[in-house]
């Protein structure tokens, strides 16, 4: 239809096809300050602009004027939902750099705290993401298990959210007494729950049908856009830091690495769903067999790595989180880095979301699991 | 019970030995040469554009002229498989010539390896950018523009993406100072010399 055929006087507006919608930064669904540029045509969106930086606090700038010690903290406040995970990372960099490991006891502490967290980040994002999608139901259940974790969290080292569990070098604080009664029992629990999750999702058509084949990214598009963790694997590789660069003793346990082959937001569910089973394993194997001995390692009462650089990563809830020091034998760093999953993950986004229903476009953010605060840094 | 109290007191290191005479028997690690089949390949196809190949803490680099390292980056993902771009940073040294290091870090599924590449750059230089290669470079090198203010010659979208786009200077800079920018913002909008 041409302007000249159109009888009607808004025939201009008719046939302007594009339409620029803003969505956020005050979104609900956007999981913080997530501002999108929306370009439609009908309901189509034909293009995505992302605005990040809402939450930039300059955390690259502030490690610079911080000693090692001193940082650790800041870490948390990045991944706020996965902070053992930031810590852990940030504490085997610095580790590297000294040349030096965490004693086994610490290891294995360490991994029990971190699967704890993988489970209550991936919790959180199941909740929000049904949420999203138009499930109300699952987020309490969700907080229900959370808490628990929250509560073993606080009763290790005192906090729950931002824990600065682990220190340069191993843990500050000898476990707790009943920790691995506390672990056993939650693992107990956790399985029949996530089973009565998986009733509740599954199998549920509208679930079904909001999210297969939405937000689709094959393997070869998640490797060009850097994409990785869970995101990546439902794309069908198989590749998880843990077994690929085991670090922190992963290599002594038995893990499967779920997969799926569709790379949708559907797949992403079922194998964030399934990274949990296998973290309640994990966490099964590492609390019969914590060894005896010390949780701290030989490390100077100030931390003065040599001069040098490494970069160092885990695999984090979201992804490969890495940490680039830069090291000129002072005791700050000369330059730290942060390489982000969410950041690199998001980037995603437009390739996702071009020719997908605006209805969709919350399901397609949620699926990416982004935490905000580890975006902006 | 008696493990619970441990909590009040701040870690202790098993044997308090300090740093000097730790590290007094072993000198300072320093980064040893790298050679594999890959720095052979690599050499071979490059020459002297390559300068060095090290391996720093288990940890492979090599350091390359800026105008060489679009040309490495292609090589290596579409004959070495380094198919994954992990990372592009960059780091200030002021008082040098050359100012920042530029860093790619490279990853390649097939050999389980992680290489690094680093190039130094003068203040002004545009390096080539890598977002024909690997897409993931696009918002990547945004925030090493965004913070140190190295262009990248043919990058799609050369903008600022974490701080806002009339934002002056660039944070990560080693003469960005925050105490300046903080004295100029309390006067600006305070009308107080300074909030320190």
């Amino acid at each position: 239809m041409t302007a000249h055929s159109n009888p009607l006087p808004d025939s201009t507006f008719l046939d302007s096809s594009e339409l620029v919608l803003n969505m956020g930064p005050q979104h609900p669904s956007t999981h913080g300050v997530l501002r999108v540029i929306l370009k439609l045509d009908g309901e189509k969106i034909i293009g995505t602009d992302c605005v990040i930086g809402y939450l930039h606090r300059g955390v690259e700038k502030i490690a610079e004027n911080r000693t090692y010690a001193m940082f650790a903290p800041y870490v948390d406040r990045m991944d706020y939902v996965a902070a053992v995970s930031n810590g852990l990372g940030y504490c085997l960099a610095v580790e590297k750099l000294l040349h030096l490991e965490a004693p086994p006891r610490a290891q294995v502490v360490r991994v029990i705290m971190t699967e704890l967290q993988r489970i209550a980040s991936h919790l959180l994002w199941l909740g929000t993401h049904a949420l999203d999608v138009g499930a109300l139901t699952p987020l309490f259940y969700v907080m229900r298990e959370r808490e628990e974790i929250m509560k073993i969290f606080e009763d290790y080292c005192g906090a729950r959210l931002t824990t600065h569990a682990f220190r340069i070098g191993g843990l500050q604080y000898e476990v707790h007494e009943g920790l691995e009664r506390q672990v056993k029992q939650f693992c107990g629990m956790f399985l029949p729950k996530l089973d009565e999750y998986e009733e509740l999702l599954t199998q549920n058509r509208m679930w079904v049908a909001r999210l297969t084949n939405v937000g689709v990214l094959n393997a070869e598009q998640c490797k060009q856009y850097g994409v990785t963790g869970p995101m990546l694997r439902a794309a069908g590789v198989e590749w998880d830091l843990r077994k690929a660069q085991p670090y922190s003793g992963y290599e002594k346990y038995e893990f499967d690495i779920p997969t799926r082959q569709n790379g949708d937001t559907y797949d992403r569910y079922i194998v964030r769903m399934q990274e949990m089973r296998q973290s309640v394993r994990i966490l099964r194997q590492a609390v019969e067999d914590i060894p005896a001995g010390p949780i701290m390692g030989k490390v100077p009462k100030v931390i003065k790595p040599p001069a040098g650089e490494v970069y160092v990563s885990i695999e984090a809830p979201k992804g490969e989180l890495g940490y680039y020091i830069v090291s000129d034998g002072s005791t700050q760093p000369y330059r730290l880095r942060v390489r982000p999953p969410s950041y690199v993950n998001l980037q995603s986004l437009d390739c996702m979301a071009r020719g997908a229903l605006i209805a969709d476009i919350v399901a397609i953010i949620g699926t990416i699991d982004i935490v905000l605060g580890e975006i902006d840094r | 019970m008696a493990e619970e109290q441990k909590p009040a007191t701040p870690p202790k290191p098993p044997t308090p030995a300090p740093a000097a005479p730790k590290a007094a028997p072993p000198p300072p690690p320093s980064p040893t040469p790298w050679e594999s089949d890959l720095t052979r390949s690599l050499a071979e196809k490059f020459g002297d554009r390559i300068t060095d190949f090290l391996t720093y803490a288990g940890q492979p680099y090599l350091v390359a002229a800026p105008d060489a390292l679009f040309g490495i980056v292609e090589y290596l993902k579409l004959e070495a498989d380094f198919d994954y771009l992990v990372d592009v940073t960059a780091a200030d040294y002021p008082a040098r010539a050359e100012r920042f290091d530029l860093v790619y870090i490279l990853y390649s599924f097939t050999r389980n390896e992680r290489i690094r590449l680093k190039a130094s750059v003068a203040e002004g230089y545009q390096p080539a950018s890598l977002a024909p290669v690997h897409l993931t470079a696009n918002w990547l090198e945004r925030e090493v523009y965004d913070m140190f203010g190295i262009e990248f010659a043919g990058h799609p979208d050369m903008r600022r993406i974490l701080m806002p786009e009339d934002w002056e200077g660039y944070p990560l800079r080693k003469d960005y100072s925050i105490l300046k920018m903080d004295e100029r913002w309390v006067k600006e909008n305070l009308q107080i010399d300074s909030a320190q």
